[in-house]
């Protein structure tokens, strides 16, 4: 890559997910910062995606930035078929730093491989979205006062769904213990159990989300079963109520047990779980903003 | 004629060049283009399966007055590991050359992932071998493994 771009959560050490976390903090005792004065910051959004977009262009406002951009690429020359090459070059003519979004995969490493300018992946397709894993983290250890020696319940698609595999390599700095719930249809891959044994992180599998294992919990990361995953839709039919959380299930939990989810929801956790205060998932995404305030100074190389 | 002879005179001998070996019948014209022969102007001769005790049959390709890079020549590791390299000089084998992976594959490979950005944007493909053994290529930009039986050349 020719700059400092966020592309991959494989990509930070240890100390670069520390030092973006303690910037976090410092954005949240204090979100207004003229950092990015007299900067200009583009969110190219190939592919929509409403949640993602506010927040980045948030953090952009809050540092005192100004945003260019467009928020659907029907909109945009591309859909007139220009390649992804010009418009990253044409749009580095006008930007200090570029936010993507696109639905191909591998789209941000080449942005970042032909553009000087940094990039910050805001997702490519079904590949990687290294600022919703930084914002888990950054919310596991704000909830839980440390990320060392936590143990975090995964549920749900385990197959398909980006956040958890990125949450594991994240979290693989930290000897986490995981335990994968999921049907046999959405089971964790084989790739990430050969990461984890490579790393030598613990994990147990389950296809019963039994309440003994949210018990020995500390983190309980919900993710939504897509229908659109299933050919089979009586198998969907069948599991797809199998995972749901519901208030009375988190009677003997930990106290410090928190309930993250990526969002949107659906129907994985019932709305009796909004009001218990182990139910973390709306102030999960408010950590987000500040975040990606840490990840733009962080590309940008700007020290707070 | 005895047998021998009869097998001998079944490929024209080659004083200086290149004869590569025991290919795979089903990979002989994958290897010719990957090799880019069809635009060479030496003289070639391409046989296809002969009998092999190694491999049941085989392909073989006598080149006159070529010797390839080392990462031209690696470039059959993904389709053909077991060839064998004959460099020749005065009708004399002078060295015995196996093939191996190198450690990234460009513009050669195609990504199988019809949602990577190599197959919708006109640009190189890059892989990493992570594998050299199993022959497993990791695409550089969808990140997504490809085996080697499933490898389709550019």
């Amino acid at each position: 890559m020719k700059s400092n771009s966020l592309v991959s959560i494989d990509q930070c050490t240890e100390e670069d997910i520390i030092r973006i976390l303690d910037n976090a903090a410092l954005f949240e005792a204090n979100p207004n910062r003229k950092l990015l004065e007299g900067k200009v910051a583009a969110t190219l959004f190939f592919e929509p995606s409403t949640r993602t977009r506010l927040s980045f262009e948030t953090a952009i406002n809050r540092l005192g930035g100004r945003v260019i951009g467009f928020q659907d690429a029907a909109t945009t020359s591309s859909s007139k078929g220009e390649t992804l090459k010009d418009t990253i070059l044409m749009v580095s003519n006008y930007a200090d730093l570029i936010i993507m979004r696109h639905y191909l995969e591998g789209a941000a490493r080449y942005a970042a491989e032909i553009t000087d300018v940094p990039i910050v992946n805001a997702g490519d397709g079904a590949n990687q979205h290294p600022s919703q894993t930084l914002l888990d983290l950054y919310s596991i250890r704000k909830t839980q006062g440390k990320l060392n020696d936590l143990t975090i319940t995964m549920v749900g698609d385990l197959k398909y769904g980006r956040t958890v595999h990125s949450l594991i390599v994240g979290m693989s700095h930290f000897n986490p213990t995981f335990h994968f719930i999921a049907p046999d249809e959405l089971k964790m891959p084989e790739e990430q159990k050969n990461f984890c044994d490579e790393h030598g992180i613990k994990y147990y599998e389950h296809s019963v989300f039994a309440e003994e294992v949210i018990n020995e919990s500390d983190i309980l990361y919900m993710t939504r079963v897509q229908r659109e995953r299933f050919t089979d839709m009586e198998e969907y039919e069948r599991v797809k109520n199998v995972y749901i959380l519901r208030n009375n299930m988190l009677d003997n939990s930990r106290d410090n047990l928190r309930i993250l989810h990526p969002l949107p929801r659906v129907n994985e956790i019932a709305y009796d779980v909004d009001d218990n205060p182990k139910a973390y998932f709306i102030q999960q995404a408010r950590n987000g903003l500040f975040t990606r305030e840490a990840i733009i100074c962080e590309v940008l190389g700007i020290t707070l | 004629m005895t047998r021998q002879k009869i097998r001998e005179m079944q490929v024209a001998a080659l004083e200086n060049g290149t004869a590569i070996d025991h290919i795979p019948p089903e990979h002989l014209f994958k290897v010719t283009s990957l090799l880019g022969l069809e635009s060479m102007n030496n003289t070639i001769t391409i046989g296809n399966n002969f009998k092999s005790n190694k491999m049941g049959s085989k392909g073989v390709i006598k080149i006159s007055n070529k010797f390839f890079e080392e990462d031209v020549i690696n470039r059959i590791a993904l389709i053909a590991p077991n060839v064998i390299l004959n460099i020749i000089h005065d009708f004399e084998v002078v060295e015995k050359k196996t093939v191996t992976l190198p450690d990234e594959i460009t513009a050669l490979v195609k990504c199988n992932n019809p949602k990577c950005i190599t197959n919708n944007e006109p640009m190189p493909t890059h892989f990493d071998v992570i594998d050299k053994e199993k022959g497993t290529l990791r695409c550089r930009y969808c990140e997504r493994k490809v085996n080697k039986e499933d490898i389709i050349l550019k």
